[in-house]
């Protein structure tokens, strides 16, 4: 733990001033300076479309913002084994460090663990502005004694850390006032129907009122226990995020539903994730063969819940004890005994202050350099040219800036006359490792952004070029270190015209694999 | 007239601690255990034994 993470070295770039060459902002066109008010609708991350206090509360949570995401970290700590309910995609017996998945950990902790690793990460990670209780069961089962006995000594010794906890729902009436209490502003229901036949086939049992229940009535009592604790939350002004897991054939559309009913009750954001299914977790739908979605039936199912409640696109369905940002795992780093030997830690904000600050000053000039870069596509191409998906090579701020062949993932995002918005992520293995490319790695990435036009990367070498550009998939480098809105809005710019020429291929039609398996993994 | 955990099916989860109406689990060397002397399988209090009702690993059994 010797290095104090500096801010130059989060951005990669030397420069701590929002960027000088920036596009000037348009005459406010259509007066409405908002990405939201585009035909995409549903992007709005930003003071235009939201009420001010909301905003003050999601603009630093990664979970809640998708903006925020690309800029702040989030932790969460394993404190609260226990569970309460049975799910079909769950097998608490798992745990694997190479595995990245809700309910999984490395480590559980006790409340006091908790609280030192929170100080150590904190020290190391000026981006962490939220930490989170996400289980590895339940955070408000076993009476929720671990969850809030974290929250009550954190709240004290850690101020400016955003509290959050995620909960199947079925405790959560009981707790409502405690979470109201200890300023929890953000909290996080697991829906997956509102229809118990349907709930029926997810959950075999729950444990409530002191008594087992399986069955319809099982499903029954989780379905009213969630919405009245939604109800309960929202009439209170506390934030609601709304995960549900999309199982094909079982409630893929009634995932409408879903959203219509959760959004009715005053959900924040409804996050449409899909089913992690391998027989090797050992879960019931591992085992009996029960498929995930694929990248479009995911967007297809997205894009049909929008209008309802706003969709979240960047969850990465986090271990229970994930450390960073999205996208990354640094849990390794802070295992219980390197914490052990850190000795003494103290409470020191004034890294994480600066940070914020810095945020905060780019962001009120990113908003106009997306919004001129969205006019100067809107007046140049028109809307006749159907959008594109490119894929594109992070490690965050929102830049290009990772190498093809180091990626861990890949960021999408949709680009179109109606402008540049972030759709989604894939996993993949990195494909570049000890400096050498690997060819099975290269197919696994190419099946994982086959549906996208290009792919955007700070770098790339040769093979991986010319393999890309054979599956049809332009590789990008010229944008390097470029925003990554701005860039996308240009490419596309640059697409229509050769599309008009004849030059280039659509690839609508085409469809991707997500990939379930590890973040942090090394390849199997 | 008691019962007892499989610690080797046992995840060390905790939620059959936090259920008995008893006090009689405990966390010994890693893993929880059940005092017989304590354990009355909730009979007069509860419908079930309430450790075997929330245990996610089906591992409180008769002793």
């Amino acid at each position: 733990m010797s290095n104090v993470v500096s801010l130059d070295s989060i951005f990669g770039l030397g420069e701590l001033a929002p960027p000088a060459a920036m596009p000037a902002a348009p005459e406010a066109a259509s007066g409405c300076s908002s990405s939201s008010c585009g035909p995409l609708g549903e992007m709005g991350d930003g003071p235009a479309d939201m009420d001010p206090a909301v905003w003050e509360k999601v603009k630093n949570h990664p979970c809640y913002s998708e903006e925020a995401h690309h800029y702040f970290a989030r932790m969460h700590v394993a404190v609260a084994p226990a569970c309460n309910i049975q799910c079909n995609y769950c097998n608490r017996k798992y745990d694997c460090s190479n595995e990245s998945r809700p309910g999984v950990v490395s480590e559980k902790l006790t409340p006091d663990q908790a609280l030192k690793k929170i100080l150590a990460v904190a020290q190391e990670i000026p981006q962490l502005s939220v930490i989170g209780i996400a289980g590895p069961g339940d955070s408000l089962a076993a009476n929720g004694r671990n969850t809030f006995a974290t929250f009550e000594m954190l709240q004290k010794k850690a101020p400016d850390l955003k509290l959050c906890l995620s909960t199947n729902g079925l405790a959560l009436p009981e707790h409502v006032d405690t979470i109201a209490q200890y300023n929890i502003d953000h909290v996080t229901i697991t829906i997956n129907m509102v229809d118990p036949e349907v709930g029926a086939r997810i959950y075999p049992w729950i444990f409530h009122k002191h008594k087992r229940w399986t069955g319809i009535d099982a499903a029954k009592i989780l379905h009213e226990q969630q919405m009245l604790g939604l109800e309960m939350l929202t009439s209170r002004g506390i934030l609601v995020k709304v995960n549900s897991v999309m199982i094909p054939g079982i409630n893929d559309e009634h995932l409408l539903e879903v959203n219509k009913a959760v959004k009715s009750r005053g959900a924040f954001l409804h996050n449409i994730m899909p089913l992690i299914s391998d027989p090797a977790h050992g879960t019931y739908f591992g085992l009996n063969g029960q498929r995930g979605p694929t990248a479009q039936e995911l967007k297809v199912v997205q894009d049909a819940c929008e209008g309802g409640a706003k969709l979240m696109r960047h969850c990465r369905q986090c271990r229970a004890d994930a450390v960073g940002l999205l996208g990354e795992d640094r849990g390794e780093e802070f295992t219980a005994d390197k914490i052990e030997a850190m000795g003494a830690i103290d409470y020191d904000d004034e890294a994480r202050r600066s940070y914020r600050e810095h945020v905060e000053a780019e962001r009120a000039g990113r908003h106009a350099s997306k919004a001129a870069a969205q006019a100067d596509v809107r007046d140049s191409v028109g809307t006749a040219v159907d959008p594109i998906l490119i894929a594109v090579a992070t490690k965050g701020g929102e830049r290009i800036n990772e190498h093809f062949g180091h990626a861990k993932e890949f960021q999408i995002y949709e680009v179109g006359p109606g402008g540049a918005k972030f759709v989604g992520h894939r996993r993949v293995d990195q494909y570049c490792e000890g400096g050498s490319g690997d060819v099975d790695t290269l197919d696994g990435v190419l099946a994982a952004i086959n549906d996208c036009t290009a792919v955007f990367v700070a770098k790339i070498g040769g093979c991986p070029s010319k393999s890309l550009a054979e599956a049809g998939i332009e590789p990008v480098d010229r944008f390097a270190f470029d925003y990554i809105e701005e860039s996308a809005l240009a490419y596309f710019k640059d697409y229509a015209e050769r599309l008009g020429q004849g030059v280039v291929q659509s690839r609508a039609g085409q469809d991707a694999v997500i990939r379930t398996g590890a973040l942090t993994a090394r390849r199997a | 007239m008691a019962y007892k955990i499989k610690s080797a099916e046992c995840t060390v989860c905790g939620a059959c601690e936090a259920e008995c109406p008893n006090i009689a689990i405990s966390l010994k060397k890693g893993t929880y255990v059940i005092d017989p002397a304590k354990c009355t399988e909730c009979q007069g209090q509860f419908d079930s034994p309430q450790c075997a009702a929330v245990c996610p690993a089906d591992c409180c059994v008769p002793a």
